[in-house]
């Protein structure tokens, strides 16, 4: 078998991908199954917890000048790619100003998911790599990084360029997108977890380590409900149409390459950038949504929504992040 | 028992728009609201709210001239743009001095 298929295979053949997809058919053949709404937020806030704590513990290992140049790498591809992709759907989508600019939001900012799911299959991958570097700890400092700044230069571009924009004063919304529940959650989970140094992370390492099968289990049942949600926005596609649908698919894999090719530059392993692909990919739904609706609520729900839950999102866990994976492979050896 | 007319306010919203609707309400001089939770079927289809979580029902019991104040005040800053319906109806009360607020004159 090649080295990409088996990739890909492994990919398929995750208990992650598996559990999205039971949940994505028993929706489809109208199950009654779901995640109860509680669980669903009870497991999201252990998941965003263990990541904060666990990167924290290897953020205070880590020497600033290493760190130094992915964070600026990672702030770089957040104010990148929300103009990107703005500009892509006002100059070639020819969508409103407040749609562009609402879906600009969404893939600017990263899905936390997303991230953990690249974060276990390109550790696991990466590890079989012949004389392979392991994947940098410290990354879930670059998630809390990329979280912000994309939301806020989006809906910038969105109230400076429409004089519809709902009047909200911008201190509320830098509050908003700054003290919600995976910011708080991520940035306190590193601050503790910088804090309480290995030998206290030692204590609580067996619940909260990501490697472990407690966080893996509990993001298979995480993934069966995001698979049930997807699902459940596949009705929205006639109203999304063929051109958003396409964007869904071609902008993650535009803004990975960016993020490759910066990755790269910054220093970052093949691991560590493949990982930063898959963020640069990925399209917030849980900051994003409520944020765009309070500032552009003339930008269109149903095409954010579905572009990023049902289109963008399986597409990164199903074929995403092991092609990610696989670009920065060859990017990586095209240097050596 | 002395039973008093008031007005009731009731706005069922998408739930983002709660917290400033309910202070929108306390500015415009009411004393209090309810809300709860809710779901249903409107004219924009099976949920009023396309943002994951469910719609709220917020209800607040006026005076009269609060009351219009306040569908005033509803209708002009979210019907244009969001999922948000308003009716008044008429209810009874009893201790109508809850429903003024504090400081306020009688009458």
């Amino acid at each position: 078998m090649s080295n990409q298929s088996s990739i890909l295979s492994a990919s398929l053949l995750s208990p992650i991908t598996l559990c999205f997809c039971l949940g994505v058919f028993a929706r489809l053949i109208k199950s009654e199954l779901s995640v109860p709404k509680e669980i669903y937020l009870g497991i999201s806030l252990y998941l965003l917890l263990a990541l904060g704590l666990k990167g924290g513990v290897e953020l205070a290992a880590a020497p600033f000048e290493i760190i130094a140049g992915p964070a600026v790498a990672t702030l770089l591809l957040g104010c990148l790619t929300p103009v990107i992709t703005y500009i892509v759907l006002r100059r070639i989508g020819r969508l409103s100003v407040a749609d562009s600019a609402g879906i600009a939001a969404h893939y600017g900012s990263v899905s936390a998911v997303t991230f953990i799911a690249a974060q276990s299959f390109v550790a696991d991958a990466v590890a079989q790599l012949p004389g392979a570097v392991p994947l940098e700890g410290y990354l879930p400092t670059l998630l809390a990084l990329l979280e912000s700044p994309g939301i806020t230069i989006a809906l910038a571009l969105g109230v400076l360029n429409s004089p519809a924009a709902a009047e909200r004063s911008t201190s509320s919304l830098i509050h908003e997108v700054l003290t919600g529940r995976t910011m708080m959650l991520l940035v306190g989970g590193l601050i503790i977890g910088a804090l309480i140094g290995h030998k206290n992370w030692e204590m609580v390492a067996p619940f909260y380590d990501p490697k472990g099968g407690i966080f893996r289990g509990l993001l298979c049942i995480f993934l069966l409900e995001m698979g049930i949600v997807a699902a459940s926005r596949l009705r929205d596609f006639r109203k999304v149409g063929v051109f958003l649908v396409a964007f869904g698919l071609i902008i993650p894999v535009v803004n990975a390459s960016l993020a490759i090719v910066l990755g790269h530059y910054s220093g970052l392993s093949i691991g560590g950038t493949s990982v930063l692909a898959a963020m640069a990919a990925s399209a917030s739904y849980i900051a994003a949504p409520p944020a765009v609706r309070m500032t552009l609520p003339d930008a269109n729900p149903a095409y954010y929504l579905t572009l990023s839950l049902a289109v963008t999102f399986p597409f990164n866990i199903i074929v995403g992040i092991p092609l990610y994976l696989d670009m920065a492979k060859r990017y990586y050896q095209f240097f050596l | 028992m002395e039973l008093t007319k008031l007005r009731m306010v009731t706005i069922v919203a998408e739930s983002i728009l709660e917290e400033r609707i309910c202070a929108r309400a306390l500015e415009l001089g009411a004393s209090g609201f309810t809300v709860v939770e809710s779901r249903g079927h409107g004219s924009l289809g099976r949920n009023a709210g396309e943002i994951p979580g469910v719609n709220v029902r917020i209800e607040i019991v006026v005076e009269d001239r609060v009351a219009e104040d306040i569908l005033q005040g509803i209708s002009k800053e979210y019907f244009n743009h969001y999922s948000v319906i308003c009716f008044l109806s008429d209810v009874f009360v009893l201790r109508q001095d809850k429903y003024r607020k504090k400081g306020e004159a009688q009458g």
